[in-house]
């Protein structure tokens, strides 16, 4: 629970809730990530969670990351003042399925990926200006018909905003996205 | 102890093993199995309701009163849809309860079977956990880790869902001890840090205050103990939620009554002014912080609590402490002590004074003149008559509700059940016989308003089959008086539905309950016919007819803060403002 919470034994200056000043109004977007038991219902409880107080999710995904252990990670960005960014991680740390709660955003860096797939239907120069584009954005063509591109390209997700904003006037027909994985950096 | 057994066995050797006495149910085709085989034993005493919220509401006062979780036992369906307002009030109120559902079979889940309902689904928002069981072999794991997940941290209700197929295969029975441990366990001890901090505060404060809440009475009586004494030694006053009731005693000397909407003028007057509060396992709710600008605006505020969500979600604290308010009133106590035992005595003379000049206002006065009885009067007449008594209250939901809180007062923890955070009509009746089910010998009193009354009133057919001796005392001014209150208050005396029409003759009912029935109008006959209700050996329905229009007061108005309170009726009309109206 202390973990969760980023509280660490014997030292109150450490105090999560003291980490930065709350009831600030400015929203603030973070990305967590959430150890959880992989068992029935338990993306339910976390999804209610968000609803049900009215908290916002921007992006969550989750799968099974310790198969013997039967844990599952979600990732989910969100925004709030810092007070609701602290209820939220509170009450994420409340639900008894849940392991760990990490705030990845004032936990030192991390990096941040999602995978997109984009669909572009278009002729003529307009293809081959996409070429183009998707050369610089590192996105690769997983389909090609003689009127449209499948391009899959990983990154952080503006980098994927820009690079489906730059599509739209060439024929952007259709985006998939994973949502966000994150990891801290470093050893630990 | 391993062993193989049918799933309905193990329910009830994991219930035994848990030691239960008492489960509260109703049966139904899906959990035929294991009253089968409540039928083959007599460890465990099972106590039919007439209905499932009934079931949920006794097992809570059960578990209010004992400290021990209360067990429930429904079917699948309607019997599990029953106790949804039962598993909400007792998850507002952080009440330990484990209800066990059943459920169709598990090759039948998600077909529309006869009597299924997505209870997992339905109750996951409103229990602490819940678990669908879909195998044998795992369900005596899952009924151990239910009762420790209700008991521990911040106690609530839990729901375990048992598939007909699964009670009757058989499986493995593991006992509490080889049960799989989980990983949930709150942390109990606070940072001593934060403990030094607050302490420090205690020493130098010169207006303290004590706000208590429900939490102490979760923790145990031997925090209820560790309050008395750092509240008795310190000499600091002391106020408490609705709650939290009995944990510092009516008759101590730091007592200031309760605080919130409808507390004391003192209690909210010396919260609005004070310069440090320690709040004990209480949450700021909003029936006690009225509007959250100007609320305690010059003070230094800390707060223990169990549950770290509660810390800084409505009111920011300076001094969290997270943690069971037992082990960290404990450490409190050993480091001041350790420190000398100081306080700002000179400060706090003066802050008594001021004190004792808000209790002058003497806020819970009233006349009781002419034929009519007052409630107030009725609840005086009562606590003068019933205080020395081993005593139980047990409360419907409204006015009559916060004239008990003001009104009555309790000596000791576990002695008071209501519904607080969901304020359910409907509580009492329950409550009391399940109070009364858990100490047979006492007095259970149900302080009801007519119209909460009728809504669990079958009840009575529970507390005369198990020979439970609950009284119920009913205020009964033929209105729903707490609505018709807020509608003189809000919305112009326009009194839209709420006046209780076509009431039934409360003493004809009595008695085709097979219960004493009571009336009393009048304010000479109040004594007799209480006594008359005391010394009845059996269940007694007393109406008490009283003053239809008392307002209850004093009255913190909603959008406003605690120092401007409603004293009386005078400017009550109309007297929430527009930003106040939209608050419930
Ligand atoms: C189940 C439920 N429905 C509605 C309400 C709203 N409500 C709160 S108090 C009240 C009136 C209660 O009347 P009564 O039991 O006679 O008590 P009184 O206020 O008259 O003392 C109502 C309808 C509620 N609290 N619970
Ligand atoms: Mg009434």
């Amino acid at each position: 629970m202390s973990a969760a919470l980023n509280i660490k034994k014997g030292s109150s200056k450490h105090s999560a809730y003291a980490l930065r000043p709350n009831f600030s109004d400015v929203e603030e977007t973070h990305t967590l990530a959430v150890l959880v038991d992989n068992e029935a219902g338990v993306l339910a409880r976390v999804i209610g969670l968000f609803s049900g107080r009215g908290y916002n999710i921007e992006s969550l995904t989750v799968a099974e990351v310790d198969h013997e252990g039967h844990l599952s990670r979600i990732t989910i960005v969100t925004t709030g003042t810092p007070q609701v960014i602290n209820q939220i991680k509170a009450q994420l740390g409340r639900i008894v399925p849940v392991h760990e709660v990490h705030d990845l955003t004032v936990e030192g860096p991390s990096v941040q990926r999602e995978l997109a797939l984009i669909k572009v239907a278009c002729n003529g120069d307009k293809r081959v200006e996409a070429l183009r584009l998707a050369d610089i954005f590192r996105a690769k063509v997983v389909d090609s018909t003689l009127s449209s591109f499948v391009f899959e390209i990983t990154g952080a997700p503006d980098k994927i905003d820009a690079f489906a904003d730059l599509m739209r006037p060439l024929g952007l027909a259709e985006v998939a996205r994973t949502g966000v994985a994150a990891l801290s950096r470093g050893a630990s | 102890m391993t062993r193989q057994m049918t799933g309905a066995k193990m329910v009830v050797q994991a219930l035994k093993d848990q030691g239960v006495e008492v489960v509260f149910g109703y049966p139904g085709g899906a959990v035929l199995p294991i009253y089968d085989e409540i039928f083959q034993q007599n460890d465990i005493k099972h106590i039919l309701v007439r209905h499932e919220q009934g079931a949920v509401h006794a097992a809570e006062g059960y578990a209010r009163s004992t400290g021990k979780p209360g067990v429930v036992l429904v079917t699948s369906g309607p019997g599990a849809t029953n106790a949804v307002t039962g598993l909400t009030d007792a998850l507002l109120d952080s009440i330990p309860l484990v209800v066990l559902s059943g459920q169709v079979p598990t090759f039948m889940i998600g077909s529309d079977a006869f009597q299924e309902a997505d209870t997992v689904g339905i109750t996951r928002p409103c229990t602490k956990h819940n678990w669908l069981v879909k195998d044998t072999d795992r369900l005596s794991g899952v009924i151990h880790e239910g009762f420790h997940v209700a008991t521990s941290g911040r106690p609530g209700p839990v729901l375990i869902d048992i598939p007909k197929d699964v009670q009757f295969a058989s499986g493995t029975y593991n006992g509490p001890k080889q049960a799989r441990t989980s990983h949930y366990q709150p942390q109990v001890k606070g940072d001593l840090d934060m403990i030094n901090e607050l302490v420090d505060a205690l020493e130098k404060a010169k207006r303290p205050i004590f706000y208590t809440g429900g939490g102490v009475i979760n923790s145990g009586p031997a925090a209820s103990q560790l309050l008395r004494e750092l509240v008795d030694t310190t000499g600091f006053p002391i106020t408490s939620t609705l709650m939290g009731l009995g944990a510092y005693p009516a008759s101590g000397k730091g007592w200031l009554g309760m605080l919130g909407m409808h507390g004391l003028y003192e209690a909210n007057m010396a919260m609005h002014d004070c310069d440090l509060m320690i709040n004990i396992g209480a949450r700021f709710d909003d029936r006690i912080t009225g509007r959250i600008d100007a609320f305690s605006p010059k003070s230094k505020k800390a707060h223990i609590d169990i549950d770290p969500s509660s810390i800084n979600k409505v009111i920011r604290v300076d001094i969290p402490i997270v943690g069971d308010v037992g082990h960290v009133l404990e450490d409190i106590l050993k480091v001041w002590k350790s420190r000398g035992r100081k306080t700002n005595q000179e400060a706090l003379a003066k802050w008594w004074n001021k004190i004792e000049e808000w209790k002058a206002v003497r806020c819970l006065s009233f006349k009781q003149e002419g034929s009519v009885i007052k409630p107030q009067y009725a609840l005086q007449r009562l606590e003068e008559l019933t205080k020395g008594h081993d005593r139980y209250i047990t409360t419907e939901v409204g006015q009559h509700q916060m004239w008990a809180a003001q009104y009555l007062g309790f000596e000791d923890p576990n002695r008071w059940m209501t519904s607080g955070g969901l304020g359910t009509m409907g509580y009492g009746v329950p409550a009391s016989v399940g109070v009364q089910i858990a100490h047979p010998e006492s007095l259970v009193i149900n302080v009801a308003g007519e119209a909460s009354w009728l809504m669990n009133m079958q009840e009575m057919c529970t507390a005369v089959q198990y020979r439970a001796p609950v009284k119920q005392f009913i205020l009964n001014n033929e209105r729903l008086g707490m609505v018709r209150q807020w509608q003189q208050l809000l919305h112009g005396e326009r009194y839209s539905q709420s006046w209780s029409e076509a009431l039934p003759d409360f003493v004809k009912l009595a008695e085709a309950f097979g219960c004493k029935g009571i009336l009393c109008s009048d304010p000479k006959d109040l004594d007799d016919a209480i006594m008359e209700m005391l010394n009845y050996d059996g269940p007694v329905i007393f109406d008490c007819l009283v003053e239809k229009h008392e307002n209850c007061f004093p009255m913190i108005p909603s959008g406003a803060p605690h120092n401007e309170m409603l004293l009386g009726d005078v400017n009550a009309t109309n007297a929430i403002g527009s930003t106040g109206a939209v608050l419930v």
